[in-house]
């Protein structure tokens, strides 16, 4: 894709960050920043490119390493939100 | 898999990721919307497990299971309590993965790969990617350490230290700029990228107190979502420029937000040398102290505490430490069953992380609609009975409302010394992270309770029954 739509792409989904952000209550920080935290794992999906190329053993290794990282951090920040915000949920004021 | 067929597939989960931070916006919705924000992540995983250049699974299997575990334990273990310190690892966590995929790609490049956009950009982007993951990762490695208090846990300062971290960031430049100047020729200058910005990482973050973690935290947050989006521009793919430019506003919404609260600018946060010039003008202890300190005990306090009809609960790090908030509770509820009406006054920089009493408080099972900003329970602090301050002492300090001079002059606190008796719950006089007398202590109003803060608690709890 050429670069400028690479960029429109980046610069509006920033502004549509911040427009909902901005939205959330102080008492949701924290899990706002697990959970957004888990969403910038997303670069398991280069990852997974990389570990499964079979181009060649160094683009493999960095591959996996990637992959561990990358699904630690989503796998632990999902759940951990979950586990919070349950905790927010079960009870009614 | 029709390469139509995965960026649909992407584009769901772009809209997934932003449905899901939408629901965070109410606790309500929270749940659900963390839960479209998974399922998003996984449909986007399942439909590049498809495609057609993931020739074979074995590494791709062991680095799934690995992570899978090990990030479970790790989220379904940890305490309330150290939930900074668990944010801040997932964050490096992040921040490498995408340093290490820029790096695989860029070698695969060397070595016959093909790429999807213009080598410069490709270049560029994998240097960017680099230099900001590997900065997160020891940032928060750093961050970590420093919040489990095992070292480093005051500012580490050194001359010349702001020269050393310029000469590490123009290295690491220069280094990038050689590898977009010859891609396939100088790939291999990447690793020393990695190794210069893991240093510069350490180098910016161990300055840095304890207490100004959140900003730290919050600032490697939103690093960790512009290096998804960084490799992004390397691998021309949508769904990791949009989700990770998200993350990066977020990040950038909640370090102002933290910056706002303590009146400083991010610039003298991460720089910036606290104390110094404005310290001496500060008061001594002595001065401030002498002969005007009341202490109280559990009995008295059970005494004043009956038959109140409002008091509100100033709780702050020192609540943490001590996870006394199950204790709180069931202060609160006996208060409640008396009439007394009770909240919570939460400071934006209570604690170590955003947010950081909520969930402590959460835990304990106190409603969320008994927490209350700043903003909205100062006016109610002048009819207030009583306000009991928690572990917290910076937050409540008058100084910064009307002392100048004072090195926290302007920030923003709670105005608990408006109250018409003020309990404070505190293990000793002993400054804050600001490293300053409070003249709160001294008030006519304010009676000390010394002592941990779950223990505290528990004796007046046992005192009230007594009563």
């Amino acid at each position: 894709m050429e670069l400028v739509l690479l960029l429109t792409i980046f610069i509006l989904a920033i502004f549509v960050g911040f427009e909902i952000i901005t939205k959330v209550p102080p008492t949701l920080h924290t899990p706002l920043m697990s959970g957004s935290n888990a969403i910038s794992g997303i670069s398991i999906i280069g990852a997974l490119l990389a570990a499964g190329s079979q181009h060649n053993q160094v683009t493999t290794l960095l591959g996996f390493l990637a992959v561990f990282f990358a699904t630690l951090n989503v796998v632990g920040g999902f759940m951990v939100t979950n586990r919070m915000l349950e905790m927010f949920k079960k009870k009614k004021g | 898999m029709n390469p139509i067929v995965t960026n649909l597939a992407y584009l769901l989960a772009s809209v997934l990721f932003i449905f899901g931070l939408k629901g965070l916006t109410h606790p309500r919705t929270a749940v659900r919307g963390n839960r479209l924000g998974a399922f998003g992540m996984l449909i986007a995983i399942v439909v590049t497990l498809v495609d057609r250049n993931v020739m074979t699974y074995q590494w791709i299997i062991a680095g799934l299971a690995l992570g899978t575990v090990i990030g479970a334990v790790m989220a379904v273990k940890i305490e309330m309590t150290a939930m900074p310190e668990l944010v801040a690892v997932f964050n490096g966590f992040g921040g490498v993965a995408s340093a290490l995929v820029a790096g695989a790609e860029l070698f695969r490049y060397a070595h016959g790969g093909t790429v999807e956009v213009p080598v410069t950009q490709f270049a560029i982007a994998a240097g960017a990617s680099g230099l900001i993951g590997m900065v997160t990762f020891t940032g928060s490695m750093i961050a970590f350490i420093k919040l489990r208090g095992f070292a480093f846990s005051g500012n580490v300062k050194y001359p010349g230290d702001q020269v050393v971290k310029a000469l590490f960031a123009l290295a690491c430049l220069a280094l990038i700029v050689m590898i977009v100047g010859d891609p396939s020729g100088q790939y291999e200058l990447y690793w020393y990228v990695m190794l210069v910005s893991a240093v510069l990482g350490v180098l910016v973050v161990i300055p840095i107190g304890g207490a100004d973690m959140p900003v730290v935290i919050t600032l490697l947050n939103s690093y960790s979502g512009l290096a998804a989006a960084a490799t992004g521009f390397v691998l021309d793919n949508t769904v990791l420029i949009i989700a990770g430019s998200l993350v990066g506003a977020s990040g950038i919404i909640l370090t102002l937000i933290m910056c706002k609260a303590m009146n400083r600018s991010l610039n003298n946060v991460l720089f910036g040398t606290w104390g110094g010039d404005a310290m001496a003008s500060v008061p001594g202890a002595d001065e401030i102290y002498e002969g005007k300190i009341k202490a109280t005990s559990a009995e008295e306090v059970a005494m004043m505490l009956d038959g109140l009809s409002s008091v509100i609960i100033v709780p702050g790090y020192g609540l943490a430490v001590a996870q006394a908030q199950h204790a709180v509770r069931d202060l609160a509820n006996m208060l409640k069953a008396n009439g007394t009406d009770v909240k919570y006054a939460i400071h934006p920089v209570a604690g170590r992380m955003p947010g950081h009493m909520n969930v402590l408080l959460a835990e304990a099972d106190v409603p969320y609609d008994e927490l209350v900003e700043m903003d909205l329970i100062n006016p109610a602090f002048a009819q207030c009975d009583l306000a009991i301050v928690l572990g917290a002492n910076d937050v409540v300090n008058p100084s910064a409302r009307e002392d100048p001079t004072s090195p926290i002059a302007g920030m923003p606190i709670l105005d608990v010394d408006y109250a018409r008796t003020v309990v404070v719950i505190k293990r000793s006089l002993s400054p804050g992270f600001a490293g300053i007398p409070n003249p709160l202590f001294a008030k006519d109003n304010t009676l000390m309770f010394f002592g941990d803060a779950k223990q505290n608690m528990l004796d007046l709890i046992a005192a009230i029954k007594d009563a």
